[in-house]
């Protein structure tokens, strides 16, 4: 099984981890809630749509979401899955990954400003400071596995997972699990740092920051938004799943369920925590920087 | 050889000719310009020759106490001398605009006369090797863009500005004197330098003396007052250039003194570090375009020192890969930076040319009056902000790189700094880039703006695409600064350059993957609009009936959730007044984030000097005959003392 | 076994860090009281199979009722019976209080990599974890304003010194680790009820505010 497999299930499955997080959070709520498959159709319906320009945008606000989907493609190609090399992995390749991530959200962002709206504004606004916080975090977090390793590329680090991994290094793995997993939750935008179901502007950062952008434009943003959840979530169980001790079939399989897991327990918190205050926020990210350093600090020893 | 000597007696002459040139400004501005372009053209051949690893020496005798005029071109002067020549040459045609357009204004012969002096000082100060003739060309250099600095000395603001710059720089070369008087107690040729201090001692004399033109916090403080009183050509060179020659001088000096200690790699880093958090942080508070861009100045050289820390590092603990790749990540910084920062000063020229304000604040929506500056400052801001596939990003890829591959705790300080100053950097230009050229303007005063002209518009359309280049580049020229390398760190660097190019290509190849999808995916959308109804609306508010441009989200509230979070470093000031009553009048919100070290350094330290040395004033009474008395007095104590 | 050991040790540094960033007195004190119950592992895990006997176990088992149960009773207790804001107001703001966090995780392992001490049958990880607490509490006390957390900080400092004892020289008697552990009962002790009816006379537990009870100030007023 090639890299590609993963690049593939990416790029396809995509989609999938919001509509399961919807499931769960209806589950959890007694109600029934929309199908599986609700974004793909979703997805299908914006790509037929015309599209609403506002008089004030030039031409990087029809630039951000095409930008920003191929960085994430381009970034779905560097993170490895089920226990095969990356299509796109060399030395140091997470750097390169932090950077598409940088590059997505500079578009994004620009793309917010462009409306000239104070809703907006205040979106992109906060996304800079949530952003400026989660990237030690991540690049740490990952400093720290490459430390434990040995590996300096993502395939290299999450490839070579196995028990034996594990049971050598617990601690650090396990806090560098945490640490990602919430710079997950804040990269993605879900609770508790940002909530993606609040219809009131002033409480949200990602979704207040695409309020302008309607059919093939919000079609794509939307699909990077899944894209970026895939990728930043495959970290999280790569680095969780020992796959290395398992058949290349099993591996992907089992890293297709983490996947699923992963999103199940993000429905689970979604039901059961509050959105942090907008103050708090900041220290939930420092924390996971903390955790993260703690992590270097015991691969030092 | 030959060219470089030409080029330098050109810059002399134009320079001087236009000072002489009172009469016509027209002639006067085209004599400057054109001399120091043609000059700086000529200068990069001898430049990318020396690069490849020629040595060209040229010597005469001086009859100057221990000096000698000699200068040669190496590896890292010539490394050094390219970004030089090629941002000076395109500030000059850039000056060349911006000076000529403004009729009825004073002569541009003196700014003229001073910038090709500086250039010409910068010059002599990457080629000497002679410590008396270093020391006079980095006084020509900073004496001459401190005239620059003080250029339109009828502004207040202008003048205590060009003051700061002209006490710190002496303070620093007061440093760089004593340097050399230890370093070369026998000859003042760099060749025959035998140290009479210790290696330590010395390092952090050049690490005060250079730091300060480089601009390390807490002597960075001349920088966000100089670089925004300067006019926007010579900020872009003082910015682009000047302050390397600080990393230039910091580089000469390190091949002087043999191995490295730990501590000298820890304090880089902790300097860098402390630095460039501090910078990155007020660059984000500022409301001063201009401003903001001369701290992120001091970010960048910090993120060089931050490099050359994680080289230093690795060459004493023996991991000669991890201190090749950090000092090639400096390097190449260097040239990022001077490109990059060159742009981005530039188009801030232009800004301040169309609009005459640089408050960011009161502008906003120039990017559909100024297509081309708002375009080419987006790339500086993206390429200096370290996105891929801008030379940016390659360099502070290579520090971090190198970074990992040591397990130390000193790597980890490099990287958590790198880490957070990256995010932060993002943060700062997107909302540089947002406030002044995305939305729509804020203030009346905007409309109407323009881009600039040609000769303005050309130097701009240049540096851009150059960033794209010298990123995309990068696999090849890494392994082509192995000659610079080798001179640092005196060992093979070849085999760890080529090495690093590897990861290098890679990421290149993505990066081609990315536009190319970018084109796939631009086009598939056309593809998909086409024929279906594009409306056009106002954009939506939320319901709100009446929305005004004045609503929009500003570049101080942009900043705000960052800066009331680092509060307590920033110590921004609000001064607000409330509306008050049943029928507010006109009410005023205003923020301030003064510079922290000046004013909890500096200042009270300067005015406790001047409060001891007031005492002094009891001898400055103005009665002639006593002056005569004491000066008597001391000779003839001197004579006793001398003859007994 | 050395990675449970890590585990357990990693988890007592949480504890004391999440103690620095939390806002809430309920949360301080659960931290202590889960960091207590933490702790009672740690003997019986460092004594290795040779030592795993019955004193272990009394160690471990008197760790649990005394740090893990009785000091968060009284402390709660305290809380509850005294008017104290349960959000409290420090000198140093949580962030900073995070990072000062790390910055003492910093020296801690700087230190322990210097100090020339014989390698007991720990886990290099033992020595930093132990340095880290004590710095950690006693940035506590020197931070915070309130009575309480001050002795929250002290119980933290003391924990750090446990490990160390436990870790470094688990050949000492054990009657020594079971002296400290009844003197701290007994400051906790006349600390808990002290706070307890100075928070029913004075309202308050401001330790900034205490010092107005001094009689010079007062005559200078």
């Amino acid at each position: 099984m090639s890299g590609y497999a993963g690049l593939f299930a990416a790029l396809v499955l995509a989609p999938l981890l919001p509509g399961v997080i919807n499931r769960t959070k209806s589950f959890f709520a007694g109600r029934r809630g929309p199908p599986l498959l609700q974004p793909y159709f979703d997805l299908a319906k914006l790509l037929r749509k015309g599209a609403v320009y506002s008089t004030t945008t030039t031409w990087l606000f029809r630039a951000g979401p095409v930008v920003g989907l191929a960085a994430m493609i381009v970034a779905s190609a560097l993170a490895p899955f089920g226990g095969v090399s990356a299509p796109l992995a060399f030395a140091g390749d997470f750097l390169f990954f932090a950077g598409l991530l940088g590059v997505t959200r500079f578009v994004t962002m620009l793309a917010a400003l462009d409306t000239g709206s104070s809703f907006e504004g205040m979106g992109a606004s906060r996304e800079a400071q949530f952003a400026a916080l989660a990237e030690p975090a991540f690049l740490l977090g990952l400093t720290a596995v490459a430390w434990k390793t040995g590996g300096l590329s993502l395939s290299g680090m999450l490839g070579t997972n196995s028990f034996a991994t594990w049971s050598g290094a617990t601690a650090p793995l396990a806090l560098v699990c945490v640490s990602l997993l919430v710079v997950f939750l804040a990269e993605n935008a879900r609770i508790p740092v940002d909530d993606p179901n609040t219809h009131l502007e002033l409480t949200m950062f990602h979704e207040v920051m695409v309020l302008d952008h309607g059919g093939p434009d919000l079609a794509l943003i939307q699909y990077a938004a899944a894209l970026k959840m895939w990728v930043l979530g495959s970290l999280v169980v790569g680095i969780a799943l020992p796959v290395r001790s398992l058949a290349h079939g099993w591996a992907f399989a089992a890293s297709v369920a983490g996947m699923l897991v992963l999103c199940v327990i993000v429905g689970v918190v979604e039901s059961c925590l509050a959105r942090l205050r907008l103050t708090r926020v900041p220290q939930l990210l420092l924390g996971a920087g903390v955790l993260s350093l703690l992590a270097l600090f015991i691969g030092l020893k | 050889m030959t060219l470089l000597l030409v080029a330098l007696g050109l810059l002399v002459a134009s320079g001087t000719a236009a000072l002489l040139c009172r009469r016509s400004p027209r002639a006067a501005n085209l004599i400057g310009a054109g001399g120091a372009a043609a000059a700086c053209a000529l200068g990069l051949i001898p430049a990318v020759v020396g690069l490849g690893g020629g040595e060209a020496k040229f010597d005469l005798a001086w009859p100057v106490p221990g000096g000698s005029l000699s200068l040669a071109i190496d590896p890292l002067t010539a490394f050094f001398l390219l970004p030089l020549f090629a941002l000076c040459g395109l500030a000059a045609v850039y000056g060349a605009g911006y000076l000529g357009g403004r009729p009825g204004r004073r002569s541009p012969g003196a700014p003229w006369f001073f910038f090709n002096w500086l250039v010409a000082g910068m010059v002599v100060v990457v080629t000497a090797r002679n410590a008396v003739l270093f020391l006079l060309a980095w006084e020509v250099m900073s004496l001459a863009s401190y005239f620059l600095v003080t250029h339109e000395d009828e502004r207040p603001e202008v003048r205590e500005a060009g003051w700061t710059y002209l006490v710190a720089t002496h303070f620093g070369n007061a440093c760089l004197i004593a340097l050399f008087a230890l370093l070369g107690p026998r000859s003042l040729d760099f060749a025959d330098f035998a140290p009479a201090a210790p290696a330590g001692l010395l390092f952090v004399l050049a690490l005060i003396g250079f730091g300060t033109k480089a601009g390390f916090v807490p002597l960075h403080v001349w920088l966000p007052e100089a670089h925004p009183a300067a006019p926007s050509h010579v900020s872009a060179v003082m910015s682009g250039v000047m302050i390397k020659m600080g990393i230039y001088g910091l580089l000469r000096t390190l091949t002087w003194l043999g191995p490295p200690p730990l501590w000298w790699g820890g304090l880089l880093i902790g300097i860098g570090a402390a630095s460039g958090l501090f910078a990155v942080l007020f660059a984000l508070a500022q409301g001063d375009l201009k401003r903001l861009l001369a701290y992120s100045s001091v970010e960048n050289t910090s993120i060089i020192a931050l490099g050359l820390g994680v080289g230093l590092v690795g060459l004493h603990t023996g991991t000669p890969g991890v201190a090749i790749l950090g000092f090639a990540g400096a390097l190449l910084h260097v040239w990022t930076h001077a490109l990059g920062k060159g742009l981005l000063f530039l188009g801030a020229g232009a800004v301040l040319h169309a609009t005459g304000t640089r408050e960011m604040d009161r502008l906003g929506g120039l990017s559909r009056s100024m297509p081309l500056t708002s375009a080419t400052f987006l790339v500086g801001a993206a390429a200096v902000a370290g996105l891929p596939p801008l030379s940016g990003f390659f360099s502070e890829f290579l520090i971090l790189y190198g970074a990992v591959q040591h397990a130390g705790l000193h790597s980890l300080a490099a990287m958590v700094a790198l880490a957070l100053m990256s995010g932060l950097a993002a943060a700062v230009f997107v909302r540089a880039f947002g406030s002044v050229f995305l939305g729509a303007a804020r203030d009346g005063t905007v409309r109407g703006a323009h881009d600039p002209g040609a000769a303005m518009r050309a130097p701009l359309a240049i540096l851009a695409p150059a960033l794209l280049v010298l990123g995309l580049a990068t696999p090849v020229l890494v392994p082509a600064l192995a000659p610079v390398v080798e001179q640092l760190v005196s060992l093979p660097a070849q085999r760890d350059l080529d090495a690093a190019s590897a990861p290098l290509a890679v990421v290149v190849l993505g990066s081609v993957v990315l536009m190319a999808l970018v084109a796939l995916i631009a086009g598939g959308r056309r593809l998909l609009l086409a024929g279906r109804t594009v409306g056009s609306a106002v954009t939506w508010d939320c319901g709100y009936a009446h929305p005004t441009a004045r609503m929009q989200y500003t570049a101080s509230s942009f900043a705000q959730p960052l800066t009331a979070l680092f509060g307590p470093v920033l110590r921004t000031r609000e001064t607000a007044d409330a509306p008050r009553g049943l029928f507010p009048d006109a009410v005023s919100f205003a923020t301030r984030t003064p510079d922290a070290v000046r004013e909890r350094v500096w200042r009270p330290l300067f005015a406790h000097v001047s409060g001891a040395l007031h005492a002094m004033h009891r001898l400055q009474h103005g009665r002639l005959h006593l002056y005569v008395i004491s000066i008597a007095l001391t000779l003839v104590v001197l004579l006793l003392w001398r003859l007994s | 076994m050395n990675s449970w050991i890590d585990a357990v040790l990693v988890l007592i540094t949480l504890t004391s860090l999440v103690l620095l960033g939390a806002s809430r007195l309920g949360t301080s004190i659960r931290m202590v009281a889960l960091q207590g119950v933490l702790l009672s592992p740690l003997p019986l895990l460092l004594a290795g199979p040779s030592g795993f006997g019955p004193r272990a176990a009394m160690l471990a088992v008197a760790t649990v009722l005394i740090k893990g149960l009785g000091f968060p009773w009284l402390m709660a207790r305290a809380v509850r019976g005294g008017s104290q804001r349960r959000e409290m107001d420090p000198r140093v703001g949580y962030n900073a209080s995070l990072l000062a966090g790390v910055l003492l995780m910093v020296v801690a392992f700087l230190l322990s990599s210097r100090l020339p001490l014989p390698p007991g049958e720990g886990t290099p990880l033992v020595l930093p974890v132990a340095l880290f607490n004590i710095l950690a509490g006693m940035f506590v006390i020197a931070s915070r304003r309130q009575a309480i957390t001050q002795v929250l900080g002290y119980l933290v400092m003391e924990n750090g010194i446990y490990v160390f004892g436990v870790g470094i020289a688990s050949h000492q008697p054990l009657l020594v680790e079971l002296g400290i552990l009844l003197d701290v009962f007994a400051a906790v002790f006349v600390m808990g009820i002290v706070i307890f009816h100075m928070g029913r006379e004075l309202d308050h537990t401001d330790t900034d505010r205490l010092t107005l009870l001094n009689d010079w100030q007062k005559e200078k007023e």
